[in-house]
């Protein structure tokens, strides 16, 4: 399936940059006027994904993440965040509730909320090259969309 | 300041505001777990009104100021809960965990 729209940011790994990773996401959504909730999904989601770069791909170094989004005809919306950090040993172990190496501002509960907001999430990793993590979203149809 | 504290008798109300992120998490808990140790409060009640934002770092925020409360005893209360951070905080099971009012 082809994408009908497509847009690619790319940021230092800062947690300042947390905030303007899901503002991105949720303003390009917006074209196709997706509800409160809908929005509020994909930037918890989003939120999840950058700060795991930050925290884990990247622990004591800034690095780069780039985050392209892409819009589908049947409405559903594609979010790829991708980092080229330490990588995930066992990505099933990482996806386990509550399972972090992070500090005590971590929850453990990234890759739930992740699961719990979006449709899909499919994590590709390998140590020492990076993470990819892909959410996907089906919104549902309303007058107001854009495209 | 994204928290602030008001607190008399052992009862101790700290009502966030703004973003609840990982980039603001710790200050919020450095904070929260400050005014805990000052009061030492018997009741916790965290207000939420006054946040736009909440993701899994909220979680964090709130186990560990309910861990700190019961560990003197004492109970939490979450209110005013916005809808966006009540669908983070129950999928975590916070609401099982602590009241929300």
């Amino acid at each position: 399936m082809k994408p009908i729209n497509e847009a690619a940011v790319s940021f230092l790994s800062r947690s300042s940059n947390e905030g303007f990773a899901r503002t991105a996401a949720a303003c390009f959504a917006a074209q196709l006027d997706p509800t409160l909730e809908e929005i509020n999904d994909i930037k918890t989601a989003v939120s999840e994904a950058v700060t795991n770069c930050i925290v884990h791909a990247y622990p004591d170094r800034l690095g780069r993440v780039s985050l392209r989004l892409r819009l589908f005809e049947d409405n559903s919306l594609e979010i790829q965040v991708k980092d080229w950090g330490v990588g995930i040993a066992d990505v099933e172990e990482a996806r386990r509730p509550m399972f972090t190496t992070g500090s005590a501002e971590r929850s453990g509960m990234g890759f739930t909320i992740m699961e719990s907001f979006m449709d899909a999430v499919k994590v590709r990793s390998r140590p020492g090259k990076g993470t990819v993590v892909t959410l996907r979203r089906k919104l549902s149809r309303r007058m107001g969309a854009a495209v | 300041m994204a928290v602030t504290c008001t607190g008399e008798g052992r009862v101790l109300r700290a009502a966030l505001s703004g973003e609840v992120d990982h980039h603001g998490a710790r200050a919020i808990m450095e904070e929260l777990n400050r005014q805990i140790d000052l009061e030492l409060p018997r009741e916790l009640t965290i207000d939420l009104e006054g946040v736009t934002f909440m993701d899994s770092s909220g979680i964090a925020v709130l186990l560990r100021a309910w861990r700190r409360v019961g560990e003197l005893g004492g109970s939490v209360q979450v209110v005013n809960v916005p809808a966006q951070a009540a669908k983070v905080l129950k999928t975590a099971g916070l609401d099982k965990l602590m009241k929300f009012a």
